[in-house]
């Protein structure tokens, strides 16, 4: 793990006490079983925002701390460890991020320290289909009177059951499949028009399909510059992709290292499975690629605290094999485990079906292999 | 440190620079690497030259002490010294087994006599070692070596075979593991030192698949062993050898075998033998993402090395992630060399002649030498064994 600074660490063994202590697995099957609509735990949302992580990368003068990506990245793999679901990601990183890269002054004044406080939700209500692809928009701005009429319908909008602030891609021109003619659009969650449909997905996250049924905004509802917002996007995107890597990769790691104490105490044949030479070389190559991953994630949170040039290529470097990772060691959770791991008893089946959710959420591996080439010009 | 200040790293700089420009000589500017790669040939005088004055003056190994003729410096002086070389195209002619492996693990545990003896000729480049560690018998599991040395009162008498003896047919000395008692297996090993030309060591070079190759089988037959030249206790070899092998290890980093494409990236060579649609894709779509994903797997793994040598100075020890670095560079060397020789059809595959270019002959030559790379050195599936049970606490079976 990268080398931290003190407020790092500090931040780091916050959330992994308050993680152990407030939100282990038994939390995340407790908020399942209870069928809530949001798809968090309101009260422990409340208890995170409470420790100021809704704010970690919004500037203090907007109400955070502006302790960077990095920072972010260290809670984030702290509560994907249990698969501690809540709108952190959502709200307090890809919501955030748009803002406070593409926001006036008056719209950071109005959202940013609400974000920061959890008081509001943020969410990207960003593709329209069931593959990540955020230049197909057809969801339509049109003129209307001083402001804008938005129609069309967004999918797959995670965090939507509970989001106040929406973040929409709008086309104000072209077609869809073009990057010029987008528009970043800042949409109250109450405004008239909206609807949202709950979606149950299998790893029981709040995501939702909304639909926007001639939502009338202002002028100032406008997030960033009109037609383009295709570049705000891609940065807002690349900050929620990285994110979802540290989430990602803290789930992977403690998916491996809840397999490799089974493999310790299950005895089969007189002996600790652990002892067999083709489940050890296995668990060997899972801890190689895991290290080999968590290189890739950190180096792309610091990319983007650092602001080099090279964000996009390093995410989807980390999100290409954050996912196959992830995609492995899950997979693997459930054969190690054998039998046991079938059972929705165990927590096996969680980390399988939330690794399966986030691979395709912001860019499955496919996607961001090609896009690594198309950045580097093949 | 002899002749230097701690602090004075600026002064060395100037001295260093100045004696370079002074000995070396100039018609060797560039060639450090090439004489790397190219087939052993006889040195030419200014060759000559250039070793015996970096011998003397014992810059070729700065930092061994300077009672044995090395550079008494510490590791600061020694990157200046490597600095100043890389900045006018100097190499170090001081090198082979004896600097890596042999050296460093002598000077650990030989006798007073014994560094007096070996050390001074490996920091002139004045001699060459061999190893002889591995038996056909004894692969991964070396431990299990069956060469017999006999007590003969005041020497030994050694019976057995070798293998893998690389650069035996151009040693004069060779350190071996012989086995002294033959009841235990880890315990009944000594580290054993004698010089090549005496009776009873034949050594035939073995070609390899792809082609010549520096290694040989070294048949020892009633080879005399003086009793002087044990490094360590009798039958307490195993863990001098064990030191050698970490020496091994850490010289052998994945990145540096299987390579030799020169500088053309393999994204290049695709576009070359390919071709790429109008949009500036790789035509064949099956071969672009298993291109794409090699070079993800590259660029993790050089993402890791950095991360590794970050945490190693921060936390002033070795990070768990440098256990991964040999399985997984030597992983992506090997894809690597693979997709080469696939991107480039039928020519890809040629093993001499005029009808291929260097390049095409070099990669054919690449990927099948760069098969050693996960055999030797502790095999793929050895290194899975230290993570397991060294990184992952596994048991070992019943």
């Amino acid at each position: 793990m990268a080398v931290l600074n003190e407020e790092q660490s500090m931040l780091r063994d916050a959330a992994k006490s308050w993680v152990q202590e407030k939100s282990p697995v038994t939390a995340f099957r407790k908020m399942r079983d209870s069928g809530v609509e949001l798809g968090y735990d309101a009260d422990a949302w409340n208890e995170m925002a409470e420790m100021g992580w809704a704010g970690v990368i919004i500037p203090e003068e907007y109400g955070g701390s502006d302790f960077g990506y990095l920072s972010m990245g260290l809670i984030l793999e702290e509560t994907g460890r249990t698969l501690t679901a809540s709108p952190l990601l959502a709200s307090g990183l890809a919501a955030a991020s748009a803002l406070v890269l593409g926001g006036s002054d008056a719209q950071k004044s109005e959202w940013l320290p609400k974000i920061a406080g959890g008081e509001v939700v943020g969410a990207l209500a960003i593709d329209e289909g069931a593959h990540h692809a955020p230049e197909k928009v057809a969801l339509k701005a049109e003129k209307s009177g001083s402001g804008y009429k938005l129609s069309g319908s967004k999918s797959f909008v995670l965090e939507g059951m509970a989001a106040g602030l929406l973040i929409v891609s709008a086309r104000t021109s072209g077609k869809p499949g073009d990057t010029d003619g987008i528009t970043l659009f800042l949409v109250a969650g109450d405004a008239k028009g909206v609807s949202r449909k709950r979606l149950h997905l299998a790893d029981s996250r709040g995501a939702a399909n909304i639909t926007f049924d001639g939502v009338e905004v202002g002028a100032d509802a406008v997030l960033g510059e009109v037609d383009k917002g295709y570049a705000l996007l891609e940065k807002t995107l690349d900050r929620a992709r990285a994110g979802l890597c540290a989430e990602m990769l803290g789930s992977a790691v403690q998916a491996f290292e809840v397999t490799l104490d089974y493999l310790k105490v299950r005895v089969q044949f007189g002996q600790v499975i652990g002892s067999f030479q083709a489940l050890q070389h296995r668990a060997a190559k899972m801890f190689t690629d895991l290290e080999l991953a968590r290189s890739a994630v950190e180096a792309a949170l610091q990319a983007i605290d650092a602001d080099t040039p090279d964000v996009p290529e390093l995410v989807s470097l980390a999100k290409a094999k954050m996912g196959d990772v992830f995609h492995l060691v899950s997979n693997e959770m459930v054969q190690m485990h054998g039998g046991i791991g079938m059972t929705d008893a165990h927590d096996a089946g969680f980390y399988m079906k939330r690794a399966r959710a986030a691979e395709a959420a912001f860019g499955n591996q496919a996607y961001h292999r090609d896009r690594y080439a198309r950045i580097q010009g093949y | 440190m002899a002749d230097f200040g701690g602090s004075d790293l600026d002064a060395f700089r100037t001295e260093a620079r100045d004696w370079i420009e002074a000995n070396f000589p100039k018609s060797l500017k560039g060639k450090g690497s090439m004489m790397m790669r190219e087939e052993r040939s006889e040195p030419t005088p200014d060759m000559d030259a250039w070793r015996k004055a970096m011998g003397e003056k014992g810059w070729g190994v700065p930092t061994w002490p300077a009672q044995y003729g090395g550079g008494g410096l510490t590791p600061a002086h020694a990157r200046i010294i490597q600095q100043e070389l890389g900045r006018v195209g100097a190499y170090n002619p001081i090198g082979g087994m004896g600097v890596m492996m042999f050296g460093p693990t002598l000077l650990e545990f030989g006798t007073e006599a014994q560094k007096q003896q070996h050390i001074p000729p490996i920091v002139k480049g004045e001699l060459q070692w061999c190893q002889g560690f591995s038996e056909p018998g004894a692969g991964s599991d070396l431990a299990s070596l069956q060469t017999r040395a006999e007590d003969k009162g005041d020497h030994y008498i050694v019976n057995g075979q070798k293998i893998w003896t690389s650069g035996a047919q151009w040693a004069q000395w060779c350190f071996c593991l012989v086995r002294t008692d033959t009841t235990k297996k880890h315990e009944g090993i000594s580290f054993v030192l004698f010089p090549m030309d005496v009776p009873g060591v034949e050594v035939r070079p073995i070609p390899l698949i792809a082609g010549n190759s520096p290694f040989c089988e070294t048949f020892l037959t009633d080879v005399r062993v003086e009793k002087d030249q044990v490094v360590g206790p009798v039958n307490g070899g195993w863990t001098v050898a064990k030191r050698l092998l970490q020496h091994e290890r850490s010289g052998l980093s994945g990145a540096g075998g299987g390579g030799g494409l020169g500088g053309r990236s393999l994204v290049k060579l695709a576009k070359d033998y390919v071709g790429a649609d109008e949009s500036g894709r790789l035509s064949d779509s099956d071969l672009r993402t298993r291109v794409i994903m090699n070079e993800i797997d590259g660029r993790a793994f050089q993402l890791t090395a950095m991360r590794a040598m970050v945490e190693s100075k921060a936390n002033s020890g070795p990070s768990a992630a440098t256990s991964i670095m040999k399985n997984a560079g030597t992983r992506w060397m090997q894809d690597r060399a693979e997709l080469t020789i696939e991107l480039m059809g039928h020519q890809g595959l040629g093993w001499e002649g005029d009808d291929f270019t260097a390049e095409e002959l070099g990669a054919v030559r690449s990927w099948l030498g760069g098969k050693a790379t996960t055999i030797y050195g502790g095999s793929q599936e050895v290194q899975n064994n230290i993570i397991s049970k060294r990184i992952l606490g596994l048991p070992d079976p019943k």
